[in-house]
């Protein structure tokens, strides 16, 4: 797996808050660049060469109506679109300089390094110490209990989950509630130190607080991986993240710093969506 | 701009709008009479200036409530929230605006009990540029025109101007003629009011152009109001 010695898995934070601000609004700290991606199913086209860098150790969010292509271009990023029998992407992803859809790239190792939280929380139906030791297991990333149990306490940590659950490790994934089951998923996710994290409307399903949970718990993480979301909610958008890309009939109109965004967007279809003019 | 698909927002917003052109008038006719009412002697106009400012002031309580309640139940963004920031600030400018002519207008009360002087005929001119940037900056925001907003903004530097040239002028009397001090000192005020109002005028042009580009002026206001520095003259 490439890159797991540099940061040792889960490693704390190592940056600055200020130096987490200027990667985010540079290109230069671009830790995902997408360059022309197409994306067709079958003969119907539903992105329209798609180019945006993506910062690291900060939270992107994709916001557009439905059928805008934002979940489509997210699916890009860890080619999850392979597993659809009729897609096909054109253009290049690439993360730390290198082509995800270049020949040689193990779709699998890839999606250990970009993990996904969906909208539904989907715990395996199995313990929730299980949950997050499996892919650690099936990965090799531990040989001994002690490591697993290192492992699964640390994810649990960051995830904001440990104190909930520790007395319970055993019992199933399935019995926590919506919001617990969700963390519960993105400790799952970090458990396999990945570089970057989808989530794809994670909070959609779940509560008020159980939705500011996760946003704190995002806010954390951000610290530390690169991040990107995608969100019906603007308001979420512009609460969690640090750059918004506004996605509209498969075209990214516009890409900018949240703050800006939110407050002077230069493209009118921008400007309508986020207002609420879409007729 | 097209309406919001929820229609009653567009309504709300519309209505924030109309209640600060209220108030815009009101100002622009507050400002107007005061200075009649300095220059025509007139009394009966000042106490009718006075009166009005309550109404003034609950048109800028109006705005605030309308501009609170769209921010608590609509949040609104871009250029929407630009719009309430812009309504709620200028509308803080205008009810002092509208404090500076009940101010403008009580003086004239003390000021028409002694012999009239020349030189409110001074006044006259710098009121009338006033009146003229007000009326050009509300005329500016309900045109959206950046390009006005900025001339106004510019243009300050006249009622400074006068207000320096009026400062000067009134020392002259109150030196030669020691009686003329009472009225001379009140029309001080009025002239300091009125290059307030322009002061205030200037902050509006500055939201017309936040409003429209969402971005602040970028550069330095030119400044010609120099009385502090130049009292020991």
């Amino acid at each position: 797996m490439p890159d797991s010695t540099e940061r040792g898995p889960l490693a704390a934070p190592v940056m600055t808050a200020e130096r987490v601000e200027r990667g985010a609004l540079t290109g230069a700290a671009a830790k995902v660049s997408a360059r022309d991606i197409s994306v067709y199913y079958g003969a119907k086209q539903a992105l329209f060469d798609v180019s945006i860098d993506i910062p690291d150790r900060a939270v992107t969010a994709f916001i557009g109506p439905s059928g805008c292509g934002k979940t489509t271009f997210l699916r890009c990023i860890n080619r999850m679109n392979d597993t659809i029998e009729s897609a096909r992407v054109s253009g290049s992803i690439e993360i730390e300089g290198k082509n995800i859809y270049a020949r040689g790239v193990d779709p699998v190792v890839l999606r250990t390094r970009v993990g996904m939280v969906f909208q539904k929380p989907n715990p395996f139906p199995k313990s929730i110490y299980e949950n997050v030791a499996y892919g650690p297991r099936i990965h090799g990333m531990a040989k001994s209990k002690a490591a697993f149990d290192d492992i699964v306490e640390k994810s649990l940590r960051r995830a904001g989950l440990w104190e909930e659950v520790k007395d319970r490790l055993h019992q199933s994934g399935t019995g926590l509630s919506g919001g617990q089951q969700q963390r519960l998923v993105i400790a799952r996710t970090i458990a396999v130190d990945p570089d970057i994290i989808l989530m794809d409307e994670p909070c959609s399903a779940l509560d008020p607080i159980a939705t500011d949970k996760i946003e704190q718990l995002i806010d954390e993480l951000r610290q530390t991986y690169c991040i990107i979301i995608v969100t019906h909610s603007m308001a979420q958008a512009a609460r969690v993240s640090q750059k918004t890309a506004f996605f509209h009939l498969g075209n990214l109109v516009e890409t900018g710093p949240t703050e800006e965004i939110f407050t002077r967007p230069r493209d009118t279809r921008t400007q309508d969506y986020i207002t609420g003019r879409f007729g | 701009m097209a309406d919001h698909v929820v229609k009653a927002f567009s309504e709300e917003l519309d209505g924030l709008a109309n209640e600060l052109a209220r108030m815009g008038g009101l100002a622009e006719r507050a400002v107007a009479e005061s200075f009649a009412a300095i220059v025509r002697r007139d009394t009966a106009l000042a106490n009718a200036v006075v009166e009005r400012d309550a109404e003034i002031d609950a048109t800028h309580r109006e705005v605030e409530r309308r501009a609170i309640r769209l921010m608590a139940l609509r949040h609104p963004v871009a250029a929407d929230l630009r719009q309430v920031l812009a309504a709620w600030r200028m509308s803080g400018d205008l009810e002092r605006i509208g404090d500076l002519a009940k101010n403008i207008a009580k003086r004239s009360l003390v000021i028409n009990q002694s012999a009239p002087i020349p030189i409110t005929r001074g006044i006259e001119r710098m009121g009338k540029i006033a009146s003229s940037h007000l009326k050009q900056v509300l005329d500016a925001w309900s045109n959206r025109d950046v390009r006005a907003a900025v001339g106004v903004w510019f243009q300050d530097e006249d009622v400074d101007a006068h207000y320096n040239s009026l400062f000067r002028e009134l020392l002259t009397y109150m030196m030669e003629d020691p009686r003329t001090i009472g009225p001379c000192a009140h029309l001080l005020f009025v002239a300091k009011n009125i290059e307030r109002i322009g002061d205030h005028c200037t902050n509006i042009a500055e939201m017309v152009h936040y409003l429209v580009t969402g971005e602040e002026i970028a550069t330095e206001r030119p400044r010609a109001d120099s009385t502090p520095t130049e009292m020991d003259e």
